[in-house]
């Protein structure tokens, strides 16, 4: 265990999930933005597979921002706009350069979001604190969204190693 | 970040404040452990080939020590800089430290994609401020 590896109050536990409704937002908006980067020709041979994962993945990330947020705005914290974060996104944003980029970079949103909350579970978890929220339901919430992260790796792996 | 990094982020900033060896006093301080703990840890790090200790004089970083230091250092920047920039935390210090053991280098690298952040990073960390020195810390949002 790390040096204060615990959320000691509710307001660590509401910046800590102001943190993974950013990285939902991130995801969700390098998705679009991938899928518009590509020069057309790319676009066009980008096939539905990749095309559904993308879509797939901006709407589950989409999802888990709601829930995140339903959990922040219980401990009476706010939370950063999508358009926020997208145009922050958009300013640094540089294009993969072919499909195979596109597929590493979403590899990498969800082995992200998959190890944040894992490290969340754990801090959450490792600590006695009395939360204003219920324990049992930001648990749930959290390993319900730990999970499909874990399923959103081994689908782009599984795509990956087809197209290898 | 686990603990072995926050003490090489430690030592590589105490080394800049003492310019040389870092004290275990500094370094107590920096990290807000007691001596013991810290002179513990060194050992183990100096086991690892990560520090070398010098008995009167204090901690100095090795060659890996000092790219992991680099890595780790760069890694707090980011969340230092999310907090203050994205999230508008007017406490971005105190809070950097106690969310910096929670946050994995996977997720500073993925916030990492959404901040601005100088080329020379982390030479222009001052640790004195505790902050990069190009930091430009927006109006607080409400919490």
């Amino acid at each position: 265990m790390s040096l204060g590896q615990r959320v000691s109050s509710d307001h660590q536990l509401a910046r800590l999930l102001q943190i993974g409704v950013v990285l939902e937002e991130v995801v969700e908006s390098r998705a679009a933005h991938h899928l518009e980067s590509l020069p057309a020709d790319e676009r066009e041979a980008i096939d539905e597979e990749v095309r559904a994962l993308l879509a797939d993945a901006a709407d589950e990330s989409a999802e888990h921002r709601e829930r995140l947020e339903a959990l922040v705005d219980e401990l009476e914290a706010e939370t950063v706009a999508y358009e926020e974060i997208n145009a922050l996104v958009d300013a640094q944003y540089g294009p993969p350069e072919d499909t195979d980029g596109v597929l590493y970079d979403q590899l990498c949103n969800e082995e992200t979001a998959y190890k944040f909350y894992d490290d969340l579970i754990e801090a959450v978890e490792a600590s006695d604190a009395a939360f204003d929220i219920d324990r049992e339901r930001l648990l749930e919430t959290l390993y319900d969204i730990r999970e499909e992260e874990r399923e959103g790796v081994e689908e782009v792996t599984e795509i990956m190693e087809r197209r290898a | 970040m686990n603990t072995a990094d926050q003490y090489l982020k430690a030592i590589y900033l105490a080394q800049r404040i003492d310019d040389g060896p870092a004290s275990t006093g500094t370094l107590a301080d920096l990290l807000g452990v007691s001596p013991a703990s810290v002179n513990e840890m060194v050992g183990k790090l100096e086991s690892r080939e990560l520090v070398e200790h010098e008995k009167y004089k204090g901690a100095s970083l090795t060659d890996e020590g000092l790219e992991r230091a680099h890595d780790a250092l760069q890694t707090y920047c980011i969340i230092e800089r999310f907090l203050a920039n994205v999230l508008e935390v007017e406490e971005f210090r105190e809070e950097a430290h106690a969310l910096e053991a929670v946050i994995d280098d996977t997720v500073a690298d993925r916030l990492d994609t959404i901040i601005d952040r100088p080329e020379e990073c982390p030479d222009c960390f001052d640790p004195e401020a505790d902050c990069c020195k190009y930091l430009e810390v927006e109006p607080s949002r409400a919490d």
